[in-house]
């Protein structure tokens, strides 16, 4: 029987538009969510529904930035739209001879002096959201992790809770009464990559030889979709990106599991012989087993993510098939090779995997 | 009707303008400057930032006798420029060509000191940060120096054939402007390279 | 009328072969025929990178499509938007300043004709080169020839490592060869304007058009340099193993960014300013007055011109840069919103209080004028340094530089277009089709870059082959696709409506528009020399001078 763990899907409204209705809870069964062969509907990651402390302040900077500029846009399209109805040439018999005004000091002063001044108040309101965010300092209850920026896939290692994992990050939700925000390092492995959550942050670069850090902590539990948002190479575009916030018992758990070593099973033991004798070993780890590369993502509980392939497809048994047969088929581009297995091996390893809970 | 002239004699200074081939230069001048800014920019950005390899204190020698023939053939070109403004063709024509050997034995240095390091030291552009940033700085000047003396030879070759009269003395300046342009992309590079850097 | 306002440029005459006319345009020094074939160029290229454009569309007007490949994909907007920027805008803008401006300082040619032409044909050549790497190199993994990593190049992509064969090499070159055409040209526009002004033409007495080439000459020259300067690094990592890129090696990934964000900004600005020197032309005319705060107008384009070069890193904002920078980028952005906005309300007065005629020039320039402010609010927005966090590399930060470029740039040169055809073709074309075009393309334009904002602000990244559904993109992707086809089908119609037009025209005369500067004075099309005898002027309106000798403009100037 295939273990997951409890999946809390945030739906937003599903055909993008501003007047949501807000929120509503779906908790999808897991016999009804290992049945679906297709990619559920993903949430709308929208900008303007933050759930976390950077993004709520960017929201109210945003709402004061929308307001002054819909401002200065209402009374220059008036002037504008005046303009062009009241001095419209009225018809081929209209011999106006417009006055030449060449220009006038005071009206230049006034349309110079005016915009300056709300220059002024938007850089300070600006500057001031800068620093709340770029300047945070991590309580002592944050939590740590590392991310790094792969083609195409994202690594996630918790130094001090010992758990390494990819794809699919888990942090747990910050109550502001004690809080429990999860700080990540950003690093890559490669090219230049993005970490765009948009409901928990703006967004940060992942940049080889160079160190970023962002923040997040989500006031309520559920999962927040995302994915890469700098042009890392042919397959940036499935470079998808979840973000589970989970309760504190929930987020101990998963820790807990995560910790583990992989699961040991005799009835597995021919795929496991495969995988540890064939390239997978090169670019995967499983660990407790000689399986140690580092390439690609850990597969140590690879049966605990709801995706393979970084959110390109379902985990589920036919598209794990898939995946290892053919890469290409799923993320064409992606730099897995297809491995190129029998029939018979390839069954095997796939059920070794799917025993890596 | 085909003629927009106002009644002449509206006009009561004489026009002039700037002379095109002087502006033209400056131009081509401030661009070209904001290449060297660039590499410039790379070069002060990259120092102490190499991973491995040999450092400028260890390697370089500072090219005195070079730059002292460069910069020196700034002093005889506008020399020779003013006495070709004093229609001295003669004196013109060696102050010319003595500009073009300081410039050539510049070039020939920089040619030696090279070799030295590629072939002797085994240093080179692919060597590290201070190898990529050095050569591509200094070989981007010595391309500019080129191009200067193939410019310096033909009107050097013009000047020996009679060609090169008093009424092309503003050309001759302005090829000269970019002379003194090369010599003073020296300075700043020499200050970069041999000196901030080490 | 002398028989000379019957000859038209570029309509072969029946005595001369074919060979001949041919050979004649290849060779030609003289700024209008150069002028006209920057701006064929640039309509050849558009055609080309509209068809690009359209493909993506095409693949993203549903999720998870197979129109194309992603490696075909990645070299589409990697060839659109370098096509756009370095073989459609700028040469258009070069073409119309070497045909208008000698003839509206009173010059019978720029000062360097034949670095004139060399400039051309490297423009040309550099997009015959690029193009080239569509038949030959290949590029990632074999799929593909043409560049695919992103119109700015991002390094490390760059390297050889991560761009295997030659496809990030045609982009370098292609861009090296046209970028020594751009400093040509603008040593050629600077060194024109300053020296060949006619008599009488003091620099406040010259019309903005020159003006404006000005100014945007002179940013040429110090911004085009960077990329040059960057590419050439870029080579040297990828030739001769230098490590300028190599993050392996110590080397940084955010030093390209720099160079290239230090061209690339200003380079918006070499792009916005011509822009508006033809809206500051045409709505002066179609509003039967004098620009209001000429000299303003022109202290603004300077101040934007140099606050341009310091604001350049707010294309990254997102990038990690510390607290203080972010902040500094952030001023300086801000700030550049002042001129800006006053050059808006420049022309507002100017508007105000006038007869407005709208013919086709001026339908495109109060187009404008709306979605030059359009697109200015949304870059406010952008200045916004932590909104600019969840903006930038998503959608909304594309619809945001359309709006710029296709609804301004793009607009004011469909104006530019309509408003100097008679003067270089010698006849009128068809006012019924203009507005057809205008209409349509208008249309299209709002349908796709108004409703692109939306999934940029739901999270959609820029630079995706495809997406997920369900994430609130779908519909918006499918409007904005639609609008597309609008905008293809206007601009075959302006196409159409300009080639019927040079054969089948009536003809236009000197001064179809009752204008008032010296391009206006001689005959259309021009002959070789422009003028029979240089003008000497007295005031920015040398025309209505002649046709108000009562009430002339340096009486009140």
């Amino acid at each position: 029987m295939v273990h997951r763990s409890g999946t809390r899907t945030v739906e937003g409204p599903s055909n993008g538009g501003f007047a949501a209705a807000g929120f509503s809870w779906v908790f999808v069964p897991q016999p009804v969510w290992a049945s679906l062969a297709s990619l559920q509907a993903s949430p709308v990651p929208n900008i303007f529904r933050p759930e976390s402390t950077p993004a709520e302040d960017i929201h109210r900077l945003s709402n004061f930035v929308l307001i002054i500029t819909a401002l200065i846009f209402i009374v220059v399209f008036s002037l504008l739209a005046y303009v062009v109805v009241k001095f419209h040439q009225r018809g081929a018999g209209d011999n106006r001879e417009p006055a030449p005004v060449y220009g006038s000091n005071q009206v230049e002063l006034a349309w110079t002096v005016i915009p300056c001044l709300i220059v002024l108040v938007l850089f300070f309101a600006t500057a001031r959201v800068i620093y709340s965010v770029q300047e945070a300092v991590p309580p002592p209850g944050a939590i740590q992790v590392i991310a790094v920026g792969h083609q195409y896939w994202w690594e996630f290692r918790y130094p001090k809770l010992g758990v390494v994992t990819a794809n699919e990050l888990h942090v747990p939700v910050s109550n502001p009464g004690n809080p429990t925000p999860t700080f990540v390092k950003l690093l890559s492995a490669d090219t230049d990559h993005s970490f765009w959550v948009p409901q928990l942050a703006g967004k940060t670069d992942l940049i080889p030889n160079r160190e970023n850090s962002i923040w997040i902590d989500p006031h309520a539990a559920g999962m927040y979709v995302g994915q890469c948002a700098q042009y890392c190479g042919i397959q940036h575009a499935k470079m998808l990106l979840r973000v589970y916030a989970d309760t504190p018992d929930q987020f101990d758990k998963w820790v807990a599991a995560q910790k583990q070593p992989a699961v040991s099973n005799e009835s597995v033991i021919a795929g496991r012989r495969i995988f540890e004798q064939t390239a997978c070993v090169n670019c995967h780890a499983v660990s407790g087993t000689i399986a140690n590369g580092r390439f690609g993502p850990d597969l140590t509980h690879l049966m605990s993510r709801d995706t393979i392939a970084s959110g390109a497809a379902p985990n589920t048994h036919e598209n794990l098939e898939l995946w290892i047969r053919s890469p290409d088929a799923i993320k064409p581009g992606s730099l897995m090779p297809a491995m190129n297995l029998s029939e018979a091996d390839l069954k095997a390893v796939t059920a070794y995997l799917e025993s890596l809970r | 009707m085909n003629s927009a002239a106002i009644s002449p004699g509206t006009i009561e200074t004489p026009w002039s303008l700037p002379y095109k081939g002087q502006v033209g230069m400056f131009c081509l001048i401030v661009a070209e400057s904001t290449i060297f800014v660039i590499f410039v920019v790379a070069y002060l950005f990259y120092i102490g930032k190499s991973l491995s390899g040999p450092t400028p204190r260890e390697i370089l020698e500072i090219p005195i006798f070079a730059t002292v023939c460069l910069l020196s053939s700034s002093i005889t070109i506008h020399t020779a420029v003013r006495a070709l403004g004093k229609a001295n063709f003669g004196t013109f024509r060696l102050l010319w060509f003595v500009t073009l050997v300081l410039g050539a034995i510049f070039l020939i240095a920089t040619g030696f000191e090279w070799r030295h390091l590629i072939v002797d030291r085994n240093f080179t552009i692919a060597t590290n940060l201070f190898g990529t940033t050095y050569y591509s700085l200094v070989g981007l000047h010595a391309s500019h120096v080129t191009v200067g003396l193939v410019g310096l030879l033909t009107v050097l070759l013009l000047a020996l054939f009679g060609k090169v009269r008093l009424e092309h003395y503003p050309q001759v300046d302005t090829f000269a402007l970019y002379w003194h342009f090369v010599d003073a992309v020296w300075v700043v590079v020499f200050t970069v390279v041999y000196i901030i850097g080490r | 009328m002398s028989s000379e306002s019957i000859a038209l440029a570029g309509v072969p005459e029946r005595s001369q072969p074919l060979s001949a006319v041919l050979y004649s345009w290849v060779t030609t020094v003289d700024h209008k025929r150069l002028g006209i074939l920057y701006i064929l160029l640039a309509v050849f290229f558009l055609v080309i990178g509209g068809i690009e454009a359209t493909i993506m569309r095409i693949q993203l007007i549903v999720p998870h499509n197979h129109f194309v490949s992603p490696e075909f994909f990645n070299q589409m907007f990697t060839m659109h938007g370098t096509t756009m920027i370095f073989f459609v805008a700028m040469p258009l803008l070069f073409g119309f300043g070497n045909y208008l401006i000698p003839l509206m300082i009173g010059a019978r040619d720029m000062a360097f004709p034949r670095l004139n032409a060399f400039s051309f044909w490297l423009a040309a050549f550099g997009g015959l080169l690029l193009y080239f790497s569509f038949v030959g190199g290949y590029g990632l993994y074999g799929a593909g020839s043409a560049p695919d990593v992103g119109w700015f190049a991002y390094a490390p992509l760059t390297a050889k490592v991560f761009s295997l064969g030659h496809s990030t090499d045609f982009w370098t070159l292609g861009l090296l060869v046209s970028g020594f055409g751009s400093i040509g040209t603008a040593i050629n526009f600077v060194a024109t304007i300053i020296c060949l002004r006619c008599p009488g033409m003091t620099l406040g007495k010259m019309p903005l058009l020159p003006w404006l080439n000005l100014v945007m000459a002179w940013l040429v020259l110090l911004t085009i340099s960077p990329l040059t300067a960057a590419q050439f690094m870029l080579c040297l990592d990828r030739f001769l193993g230098g490590h300028f890129f190599d993050t392996q090696a110590g080397g940084s990934a955010v030093l390209w960014m720099h160079f290239f964000w230090i061209f690339g900004h200003p380079e918006v600005y070499v792009l916005i300013i011509p822009a508006f020197a033809f809206i500051s032309e045409i709505v002066p005319v179609f509003s039967r007055k004098p620009i209001f705060g000429y000299p303003v107008m022109v202290g603004a384009t300077v101040a934007i011109a140099f606050v341009s070069m310091t604001v350049w890193a707010h294309h990254m904002f997102a990038v990690g840069m510390s607290a203080y920078g972010n902040t500094f980028f952030a001023m300086t952005t801000m700030i550049i919103s002042v001129p800006t906005g006053i050059k808006i309300f420049n022309w507002l007065g100017t508007l105000w209080g006038g007869k407005l005629i709208f013919k086709t020039p001026m339908l495109f320039a109060i187009a404008f004028l709306f979605q030059f402010l359009c697109a200015g609010l949304t870059g406010i927005m952008l200045s916004a340094v932590p909104f600019n966090w969840q903006l930038t590399g998503s959608y909304f930060v594309v619809a945001h530089f359309h709006y710029v470029i296709v609804g301004g740039i793009l607009f004011a040169a469909f104006g530019a277009f309509y408003y100097w055809f008679p003067k270089m073709s010698g006849r009128l074309y068809s006012e019924a089709l203009g507005k057809l075009h205008f209409w349509l393309f208008f249309i299209g334009f709002h349908l796709t870059f108004d409703f692109m904002h939306i999934p940029g602000v739901l999270g959609m990244p820029r630079r995706i082959y495809t997406y997920e559904p369900g994430r609130g993109w779908d519909v918006w992707n499918l409007i904005v696709t639609i609008g597309v086809f609008f905008q293809g089908i206007a601009v075959v119609i302006f196409v159409a409506n300009l080639l019927y037009s040079v054969f089948e025209g009536k003809l236009a005369g000197n001064d179809p528009w009752d204008a008032w500067t010296l391009e206006w004075s001689v005959p259309s099309p021009p002959p070789e020399h422009n003028f029979a005898r240089i003008p000497e002027v007295r005031s920015r309106r040398p025309l209505w001078d002649i046709k108000h000798p009562e009430d002339p403009d340096w009486k009140y100037e």
